[in-house]
C-alpha cells in the first residue's frame, strides 16, 4: 500500500505542555487507521494539525509526498467530521451537504445531482429541506459524514464522531462507515477512545498514550500481541503476571513466576534471560480442569469467585497470592468457590512484555 | 384545584409589590401623559352650566332660552383672562369670527347698568346654530388637537385635517431629523460594534474581561459625565484637535462640536454597548467549531464570514440595533450640550413644551408619537425574530 500520509517527528507544545511527542506515523492510501487512546493523550491534537487547524511545534506533515505544513485548512482538501457534528444550523441538510460543492463553485445541477447522491448513501434523501435541529443525533451525523464525503476529500478525519450517541446506533454507524469506506476506497483516520470500535472498524489501530504511538498494527495485532504493558491493559481486559525470564529459544520465552511456577509464553519484544517482566493473559483464553491435561502451561489455583454473566462464565482464581480472572464459555460447567482447579493456556495466548 | 387556585393566589401576593411599583412608575405616568395629550377640559371648566344645559340640545335647531341664560351666567363668572383667551382661541379656530363675538358679548355682559335680557338680542349671530356647535364640540374634553399638531396638522373651520402652516410646522422636520440621527447612530454603532464583538468573543480570558470592562465601564458612569467628557474633548481647543495639529495633520482645528458631527460622535460612544452586549452574547452561543468546519469543506476566511458567522449573528445585530435607535430617539442631554441649533431632538421639544411653556398636552402628543414610533419598530423586530430560520 502507497504510503499517503506521513507524521514526520511531529511535537507540539501547548505552553510549556508536550502533548504529541516526537511523533511518526504513516497511512496507506485508502486505508482506515483508527487512532485510540485515553482521554487528554493527544488524538485529537494529532486530527487537528492534520486538518490544518493547529500548527505542529516542530516536524512535518507529508502528504503524497510534499509537505502541507503551510497550507492552509480550505485548501487541504480533507473532509472532517466532529464530534458535535458542526452542521450550519441556519441552512436545511440539503445546503448545508450543498456547501462544500458550492465554495469549489460546481454548476448548480452537478450541485443538485451530487448532494442527491451523498444524501442517497446515507438513506437521508426525505430529510432534504429540514433544518439539523429537527433532527435526530444519529441523522445529523449521517448529515455530517456525508457532507464531508459530498466533495470526494483526498482523507477523511473523524473525531469520535460516534461519541455523542447511544450504543445500538453506535454499533450501526460503525457497520455503515466501515461499508462506506470499502465502497468508497476513501482514506479515513478515525479519532476513538473506545477500543471496541477501533477493533471493529479500522485496518489498523495506533494506540496512543501520553502523546506518544505505543503500539501501531492491526486489531488482531494489538489485541493479541501487545507491545507494551499500556496497550495490554488498554484493549480489553488481561492477567498480569509478574515474573523472570530463565530463558530464551526463538520466539518463546521460559518465566519463572513468583510461585516459582514455569510458564513458556511467545515473545514480541527482545528480551533476555534474568530479565524480570510480565505476562499478558487474555482471560478468554484461560481453560479451567480439575486434572492437569495437556497444555504447556498450567497452573495449580484455587476460585474465589464465579459470577454468571449471560455470554460468558467469569472466574475469579488465586495462585500463589497472583489473582487470575477467566472467561469461559457459557456452556462451561460451575465452578464454586474453594474448588482447585487447574489453569491451562498455550504458549500463544500470553505474551511476555517488558515493563 | 383550590391548591392550585391558592398558589396562584399567593404567587400573586408576591408580585404585588412588583406589580404596584410598576404600575406606580411606569403605567400610570404613561398613561397620564398620553392623557394629557388627548384632553383638554379648559372649556369644560370655564362653563359647567352651559355643558349641562347642552347635552339636551338636538345640535341643529336654534338656541333655546336656557341654553343662552347658562351661557351668560358662565361668561359672566368668569375671572381668569388667561382661560378666557384659551377658550376663544379654540372657539375661533373652530368657527371664524368668533373672536369678536366673543369680545362684543363680554363688554355687553359687563355693561352692569343696562343688562342684556338673552344673547341674541347682544349680537344676531348668537342665533345661528353653529356657533353653539362649536362651543358644544368644545366642550367635549377629548381633542385630537395635539396629536395633530404634533405632526405639523391641524382641523380648519370646516373641521377637516390640513397642514399648518409653515410658520407652525417644526415637528415634522425635528422628528425626520430625530430619526436620521437615531439611524446613524445605529449605523455607527453596528459598524463598531460588530467587529468589537467579534474580536471580544474570539478572545479568551483576561483579553476577553478587559475588553467587555472596556464597554461595560462607561455605562456605570453618569451619562452627564460621559458627554461633558466629549464636550473637553471635542472642543475647538480640545484634545482631538490639539493632538492632530500637533501630528500636523491638520492645519485649522476640525468643527467637532455644535454640530452634527459631535452629536453623533459622543451619542455612539454612549451607546456602543447596547450594540456590543447583544451581538457578543449571540456570538458565544454560535459553536465554536462552525468556522474550522466551514474552512475544512474549502471555504476561505471571508467566505466563511459571509455564509456561516454573519447570518447566525444577524439576530445580534438586530436586537443592537433596535436597542439603539430606541434610545437614541429619545436622546436629550447629548444633543442639548454637544449639538448645534440644528441638532435638536424631539426630546428637547418635549422637553420645551413640559417644563418651558407647561403645555402638557403637545409634550404628551409628542411622547404618544415617538412610543407610537417605538412600538412600530419593536413589532417589525419581533416579526423578523420569529421568522428568522436557525433559532429554533
Ligand atoms: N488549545 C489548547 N490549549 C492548551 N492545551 C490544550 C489545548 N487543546 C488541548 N490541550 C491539551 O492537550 C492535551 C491533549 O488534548 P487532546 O484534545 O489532543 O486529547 P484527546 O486525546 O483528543 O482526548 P479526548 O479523548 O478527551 O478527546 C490535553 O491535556 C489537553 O488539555
Ligand atoms: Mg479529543
Amino acid at each position: 500500500m502507497a504510503e499517503f500520509i506521513r507524521f514526520d517527528r511531529i511535537t507540539k507544545f501547548y505552553g510549556p505542555l508536550c502533548v504529541v511527542e516526537n511523533l511518526a506515523l504513516g497511512i496507506g492510501k485508502g486505508e482506515f487507521v483508527s487512532l485510540l487512546g485515553p482521554s487528554g493523550s493527544g488524538k485529537t491534537t494529532l486530527l487537528m494539525m492534520l486538518a490544518g487547524f493547529e500548527q505542529p511545534t516542530s516536524g512535518n506533515i507529508l502528504l503524497d509526498g510534499t509537505a502541507i505544513n503551510d497550507v492552509p485548512t480550505h485548501k487541504r482538501d480533507m473532509g472532517v467530521v466532529f464530534q458535535s457534528y458542526a452542521l450550519f444550523p441556519h441552512m436545511s441538510v440539503g445546503e448545508n451537504v450543498a456547501f462544500p460543492l458550492q465554495m469549489r463553485r460546481l454548476g448548480k445541477a452537478e450541485i443538485a445531482e451530487r448532494v442527491a447522491r451523498a444524501l442517497d448513501m446515507v438513506q437521508l434523501s426525505a430529510f432534504v429541506d429540514r433544518r439539523p435541529s429537527q433532527l435526530s443525533g444519529g441523522q445529523q451525523q449521517r448529515v455530517a459524514l456525508s457532507r464531508a464525503l459530498v466533495f470526494e476529500p483526498r482523507v477523511v478525519l473523524m473525531d469520535e464522531p460516534l461519541g455523542a450517541l447511544d450504543k445500538q446506533l453506535r454499533e450501526q454507524m460503525q457497520l455503515d462507515i466501515r461499508d462506506l469506506h470499502r465502497r468508497l476506497g476513501v482514506t479515513i483516520v478515525f479519532v476513538t477512545h473506545d477500543q471496541s470500535e477501533a477493533l471493529t472498524m479500522s485496518d489498523r489501530v495506533a494506540v496512543f498514550n501520553k502523546g506518544k504511538i505505543e503500539q501501531i498494527g492491526t486489531p488482531r495485532q494489538v489485541y493479541d500481541e501487545p507491545a507494551t504493558r499500556f496497550v495490554a491493559e488498554f484493549i480489553g481486559e488481561t492477567n498480569l503476571v509478574e515474573g523472570v525470564v530463565e530463558a530464551v529459544q526463538g520466539q518463546e520465552a521460559t518465566v519463572r513466576l513468583r510461585s516459582g511456577a514455569h510458564i513458556v509464553s511467545a515473545v514480541s519484544g527482545s528480551v533476555a534471560s534474568g530479565q524480570p517482566v510480565f505476562l499478558s493473559i487474555r482471560p478468554e483464553r484461560v481453560d479451567l480442569s480439575e486434572t492437569r491435561g495437556e497444555a504447556r502451561n498450567c497452573l495449580e489455583t484455587e476460585v474465589t469467585d464465579s459470577v454468571y454473566q449471560g455470554d460468558h462464565l467469569r472466574v475469579q482464581l488465586q495462585n500463589a497470592a497472583q489473582p487470575l480472572i477467566a472467561k469461559l464459555g457459557r456452556r462451561s460447567r460451575e465452578f464454586p468457590p474453594g474448588t482447585k482447579v487447574y489453569a491451562a493456556f498455550s504458549a500463544g495466548d500470553c505474551r511476555v512484555i517488558a515493563p | 384545584m383550590s391548591a392550585v387556585s391558592s398558589r396562584t393566589g399567593r404567587s400573586l401576593v408576591l408580585l404585588a409589590p412588583l406589580l404596584l411599583f410598576l404600575i406606580g412608575f411606569f403605567v400610570w405616568p404613561l398613561f397620564s401623559m398620553m392623557s394629557q395629550a388627548v384632553s383638554d377640559p379648559a372649556v369644560l371648566r370655564l362653563l359647567p352650566r352651559s355643558a349641562e344645559v347642552l347635552t339636551d340640545w338636538d345640535r341643529k335647531s336654534p338656541p333655546t332660552m336656557p341654553m343662552q341664560t347658562a351661557l351668560m351666567e358662565d361668561l359672566k363668572a368668569v375671572d381668569d383672562d388667561q382661560a378666557l383667551g384659551d377658550m376663544v382661541r379654540r372657539l375661533n379656530s373652530a368657527r371664524s369670527g368668533f373672536r369678536t363675538l366673543m369680545s362684543k358679548t363680554m363688554s355687553a355682559l359687563e355693561d352692569t347698568a343696562n343688562p342684556p335680557a338673552d344673547l341674541v338680542s347682544i349680537d344676531k349671530r348668537w342665533e345661528k346654530p353653529e356657533f353653539w356647535l362649536a362651543i358644544a364640540d368644545a366642550l367635549s374634553p377629548l381633542t385630537d388637537r395635539n396629536l395633530l399638531a404634533a405632526v405639523d396638522l391641524g382641523r380648519n373651520a370646516a373641521g377637516d385635517i390640513e397642514h399648518l402652516p409653515a410658520d407652525r410646522s417644526v415637528n415634522r422636520v425635528i422628528l425626520v431629523r430625530t430619526f436620521w440621527i437615531a439611524a446613524l447612530v445605529t449605523f455607527a454603532c453596528a459598524a463598531i460594534g460588530f467587529p468589537y464583538a467579534m474580536i471580544a468573543a474570539s478572545l479568551t480570558g483576561w483579553k476577553r474581561d478587559l475588553m467587555l470592562a472596556a464597554v461595560l465601564l462607561p455605562l456605570w458612569t453618569s451619562l452627564l459625565v460621559r458627554t461633558a467628557a466629549w464636550f473637553i474633548l471635542l472642543q475647538e481647543k480640545g484634545l482631538i484637535n490639539d493632538l492632530l495639529q500637533t501630528l500636523a495633520l491638520i492645519d485649522a482645528p476640525l468643527p467637532l462640536i455644535f454640530n452634527r458631527t459631535g452629536v453623533i460622535i459622543a451619542m455612539t460612544h454612549v451607546l456602543l454597548p447596547f450594540m456590543v452586549l447583544p451581538i457578543y452574547s449571540v456570538l458565544i452561543t454560535i459553536p465554536k467549531n462552525l468556522m474550522p468546519a466551514a474552512a475544512s469543506l474549502g471555504a476561505p476566511p471571508w467566505r466563511a464570514f459571509l455564509r456561516v458567522l454573519l447570518p447566525l449573528s444577524l439576530r445580534g445585530v438586530a436586537s443592537g440595533s433596535l436597542l439603539v435607535f430606541i434610545s437614541a430617539i429619545g436622546y436629550y442631554i447629548t444633543p442639548a450640550l454637544i449639538g448645534g441649533p440644528g441638532d435638536q431632538m424631539i426630546s428637547s421639544i418635549i422637553a420645551f413644551y413640559a417644563t418651558g411653556s407647561a403645555n402638557w398636552g403637545m409634550a404628551g402628543a409628542l411622547g404618544v408619537v415617538l412610543l407610537i414610533a417605538t412600538l412600530l419598530l419593536y413589532s417589525v423586530y419581533a416579526r423578523l425574530s420569529t421568522d428568522e430560520p436557525g433559532r429554533r
